[in-house]
């Protein structure tokens, strides 16, 4: 079992001839990910890894019944290309691309609620179910099938506990990067709900960074009753106040968004709370087997 | 993109905001110059760097003659200025910015700001100005006001009317202010500004609103499409090796410890700086070489990284995804070709050709030494620094 993705899922490119999008959508294939169509505005009626490319998402959608859209298009285009495929009426439109303007996606993500479309990011690995559906850029290889939930912030930070809980001999259900941006799509709340009622899933990852209060929100619904067990890592311990580390959500302003806080939250929350990151997939396993 | 309060009193006045008259000086000379041209009775000579704290910090000084701008702007200029932000070494004063003084009877706040949970720009106002927003937040936040913007529509006159009536203004401050926070909401959504404070904002004693203080946060995702912002940066308020890394697309933040750190994701960079400290180590940097990096890249993140002359060891810890294994190893033997490098280096590399990258690696003649986890790198990174650290 799985959240929102699985071997069903079909999936559109958008961005598909250009050279990242190309790379990935060949990794996504390669790995079994039903890839149906490609959208590149003026290059319809094209063929690409032998998948159709068309010049819209509704095209898409019409020709080859896509219900996942996966954003690969430069910056300035993306939030218009996720309304696009909310417009068009896939049901999840995962955004890799980085430094989407903040004005742009506060506007981009009302059209998305409005039409009842979810969000996976901007600035995002994206969404994995192992062997079933990789609709994102993070290397395959090192998931397996299994029964751990991961949410994460960052892309490399989910590889890293999914590289440890695969080595600590679990798998993983569905593994999302929610993004590193101040606005995102589905956030840690909202998959925590999602992997409470998913059979498949047997306890929930939750790795979170500096900035915002996605973390204590978390903790929030945890605190107030979470059938599954749940793991917590925060990163920026050691990062400055007033400086963007990297991800553009990432900053503590005054006294708000400090990982300390947030640890904190978790903790009395209930969450088993890892503090040194090398020891993710041993805690987990410990807790699980 | 933080810009000086001179920067963000222009661009509010050319929104139609008031503020102060008032002139940019870097001599004493060109400071008495505008206090002259002004003729007001009293004129104040303010730091221009990038920090709150300026007035306690002494960068702030409030002159009745031609004689005391003169010596305030000699004493200002050329100062180290230290406030709660930056730091105890201070900031260089470059520039000071000389305004007419202006009659206040009262001091409130207003801001327009992100507000991420809610995923809407809001907007708040409080009738305690001209001091620490947080704090009054926290001891009494029945003082702040603040309401949201929908996406895709105005600011609505009765939503400044809340926030204004609110702060205790009457109806022909309310007016004014109405004008004023249309005119700071327009501003932010045509600029991409996420963060606009006036703080304090002055009710003069003729019942006249004016910004006496101004603070602009721009969203760096946006700046190629507002060029006229981008060129407000500047140079002298960031870190030289920050910059350098800002223009070739490295995110880099210096620190103030001795392991260099290279990491690949923004999450991870930040990690690795914290099993480093937890090993015992100091970081000396962030550095996330991210997703596009290629050969060049990381050859000048590591310039950059052996550019601090604090650096006594280089961990780099990657996660190949979007950025393969083989390509930073590539990198990393490019750069250590160029450069002569006198420090130990510990590297984990872990994901996509990772078999691939530590075939480089270990083909090259360069020294280091490898490591399966993070936690083992951070140890081995702490025990070469031995005591040092």
């Amino acid at each position: 079992m799985s959240i929102l993705v699985d071997k069903n899922s079909r999936i559109v490119v958008q961005g598909l001839t250009g050279k990242e999008g190309m790379f990935h959508a060949e990794q996504m294939i390669a790995y079994g990910t039903n890839v149906v169509a490609g959208v590149t505005p003026g290059k319809g009626g094209a063929k690409v890894l032998d998948v159709p490319v068309f010049n819209t998402v509704a095209e898409a959608v019409k020709e080859t019944g896509a219900n996942v859209s996966l954003v690969f298009v430069p910056a300035a285009f993306a939030a218009d290309a996720a309304c696009e495929a909310s417009d068009a009426g896939v049901e999840l439109a995962v955004v890799i691309s980085e430094h989407i303007p903040v004005m742009d996606m506060i506007r981009a993500k009302a059209f998305l609620n409005a039409r009842g479309t979810k969000m996976i990011g901007p600035n995002c690995p994206g969404i994995i179910t192992p062997g079933q559906a990789k609709v994102g850029i993070m290397p395959g290889y090192i998931h397996v099938p299994g029964s751990v939930g991961i949410v994460s912030r960052s892309g490399t930070l989910t590889y890293e506990v999914v590289h440890q809980i695969t080595e600590a001999g679990l798998g993983q259900s569905t593994c999302i990067g929610i993004g590193g941006d101040p606005i995102i799509g589905l956030n840690f709340v909202q998959l925590l709900e999602l992997f409470r009622d998913d059979p498949g899933t047997e306890a929930v990852c939750l790795i979170g960074e500096i900035g915002g209060d996605a973390e204590e929100k978390a903790a929030a619904v945890v605190a107030a009753g979470y059938p599954k067990p749940v793991f917590g890592f925060v990163a920026g311990l050691t990062a400055p106040p007033g400086k963007r580390m990297g991800h553009a959500g990432a900053i503590i302003s005054g006294s708000k968004g400090r990982a300390q806080d947030k640890l904190a939250a978790m903790e009395a929350a209930g969450i088993t709370v890892v503090k040194a990151l090398g020891e993710f997939g041993a805690t987990v396993a410990a807790q699980l087997k | 993109m933080n810009v000086h309060e001179y920067q963000a009193k222009e661009l509010m006045a050319s929104f139609g905001v008031p503020v102060p008259k008032g002139g940019l000086a870097d001599t004493p000379e060109q400071a008495v110059e505008i206090a002259k041209q002004l003729g007001s009775d009293v004129c104040v000579v303010k730091a221009q760097i990038h920090a709150g704290g300026r007035g306690k910090g002494g960068g702030v000084k409030v002159c009745k003659s031609l004689d005391e701008v003169k010596a305030a702007a000699e004493a200002i200029l050329g100062m180290h200025l230290v406030t709660h932000q930056t730091g105890p070494e201070g900031k260089l004063v470059h520039k000071v910015w000389i305004e007419e003084g202006t009659d206040i009877a009262r001091e409130l706040y207003a801001a327009v700001v992100l507000d991420r949970g809610a995923e809407r720009m809001a907007v708040m106002a409080s009738p305690s100005g001209g001091m620490d927003i947080e704090q009054v937040a926290e001891q009494t936040p029945e003082l702040i006001f603040s309401t949201r913007l929908e996406p895709g529509q105005p600011i609505w006159d009765f939503q400044c009317r809340q926030l204004l009536f609110g702060c205790g203004l009457d109806a022909g401050q309310v007016r004014q202010g109405t004008a004023m926070i249309q005119a700071l909401v327009k501003m932010a959504m045509a600029k991409d500004a996420t963060l606009v404070e006036i703080n304090p904002l002055a009710v003069t004693g003729e019942g006249k609103l004016i910004a006496l203080d101004g603070k602009i946060n721009f969203d760096d995702s946006a700046l190629r499409r507002n060029p006229d912002i981008a060129a407000l940066k500047d140079p002298t308020e960031t870190d030289e090796l920050e910059l350098t890394a800002t223009g070739l697309g490295l995110n880099y933040i210096r620190l103030d410890g001795n392991v260099g750190t290279m990491v690949n994701g923004a999450g991870l960079a930040m990690a690795t700086m914290d099993v480093v400290n937890q090993a015992g180590a100091k970081p000396a940097n962030f550095l996330d070489v991210g997703g596009g990096a290629n050969e060049e890249m990381i050859t000048k993140g590591f310039e950059i990284i052996l550019d601090d002359p604090n650096v006594e060891a280089i961990l780099i810890n990657i996660f190949g995804g979007i950025l393969r294994c083989d390509v930073l190893a590539a990198g990393v033997v490019g750069a250590a070709q160029k450069i002569d490098l006198q420090v130990p280096l510990v590297v984990r590399l872990e994901g996509t050709n990772v078999e691939e990258g530590k075939r480089i690696l270990g083909e090259s003649s360069i020294q280091f030494e490898v490591a399966g986890s993070m936690s083992e790198a951070a140890a081995k990174v702490a025990a070469v620094l031995g005591g040092a650290a």
